[in-house]
């Protein structure tokens, strides 16, 4: 049996997800963004919510999340996607209300708004890209860089002395009677991908029950920041980011 | 029972950042000598070993993998 006669489609079992438009996504080769992208469009492809899923950008590198996904989306200012989607959730009860933000908006300049978002539990999903670093305008030290990271802000590693601790963003907002369902997942092997799309999957169905807001973050890589290979990201992910970011359910309400 | 799979790389759109072949458990799949129009080295199938686990396509941040797999 040749290669070819595998290839018919029939025996398809894994293709791109239909709501993932054609555009060439624009981050760099490697970066988490683009699995993440995937993972909500085979959620919401596999939920059948399309026409009932409105999406949050952020502003940092998933800026243009709306021009991968083909549902609606709106665009917020810097860190103000849980205000925007309290909004469209308020507005849209029977909507599926979701924002999609990194480290720098959500961690640095949005904490306001999304201590606030959890504090009034909103029925939304939060999705949170943690890589630890400002992506997009040239890898300066966000509120999650790790103790001793090199960024190009802090090019000895952080001190605690002089740039303070790292943000600790889903076990702060655990403790908030506001929210439903808080986990930290990854997207660096398939079986991290497949808990990642689960908890994603979890996360948009508690949006609609009307119990509070549910919270996913994503601990990332951001190779170009970082200064590495994808693959020895993965690894540096694994070895460093885990130690102080966990893998796992922080918090379920239901279960 | 066993598995045989069979990959389809959208050569054009891969950027060649080798998370596929870090994840692939058969060793699969390798950097294509040549390159594509973007000048990366895009990921190609090697060998027969593949059994269509789709764990390269899972991985892949920009979704140029397709996977097919027949029960032999």
């Amino acid at each position: 049996m040749t290669i070819e006669d595998i290839k018919k489609p029939e025996n398809l079992v894994y293709r791109k997800p239909s709501l993932l438009t054609d555009n060439v996504m624009h981050y760099c080769p490697g970066c988490s963004h683009g699995t993440v992208h995937k993972i909500i469009a085979e959620v919401i492809e596999e939920m059948g919510i399309q026409e009932d899923t409105i999406g949050i950008c952020p502003v940092g590198c998933s800026v243009f999340a709306y021009n991968y996904i083909d549902i609606d989306w709106q665009e917020a200012a810097h860190g103000r996607a849980p205000a925007l989607a309290t909004a469209t959730k308020r507005l849209n009860p029977d909507k599926y209300v979701f924002t999609y933000q990194g480290d720098g908006d959500l961690a640095s300049i949005g904490t306001a708004e999304i201590i606030h978002a959890c504090s009034r539990g909103e029925n939304i999903a939060v999705i949170f890209i943690n890589n630890g670093i400002y992506g997009m305008t040239g890898g300066q030290m966000a509120p999650t860089t790790l103790i001793g990271m090199k960024t190009a802000t802090t090019p000895y590693g952080r001190d605690p002395k002089l740039n303070g601790f790292p943000l600790v963003i889903a076990d702060m907002i655990a403790q908030l009677d506001g929210t439903a369902y808080i986990t930290r997942q990854s997207v660096h092997t398939a079986a991290a991908v497949r808990k990642t799309r689960n908890a994603i999957r979890k996360a948009f169905e508690y949006s609609s029950k009307g119990i509070g807001l549910s919270f996913v973050e994503v601990v990332s890589t951001c190779n170009s920041g970082w200064k590495m290979t994808p693959v020895q990201a993965n690894k540096w992910m694994t070895e460093n980011m885990f130690a102080k970011y966990p893998v796992g359910d922080i918090k379920d309400i239901l279960k | 029972m066993a598995f045989k799979g069979a990959i389809d790389v959208d050569i054009q759109n891969c950027k060649g950042c080798s998370v596929c072949i870090e994840n692939c458990p058969t060793q699969s799949i390798r950097l294509s000598g040549s390159v594509n129009h973007k000048g990366y080295h895009y990921a190609e199938m090697t060998g027969d070993a593949c059994i269509g686990c789709s764990s390269c396509a899972m991985v892949c941040p920009d979704s140029v993998i397709t996977v097919y797999k027949i029960r032999i």
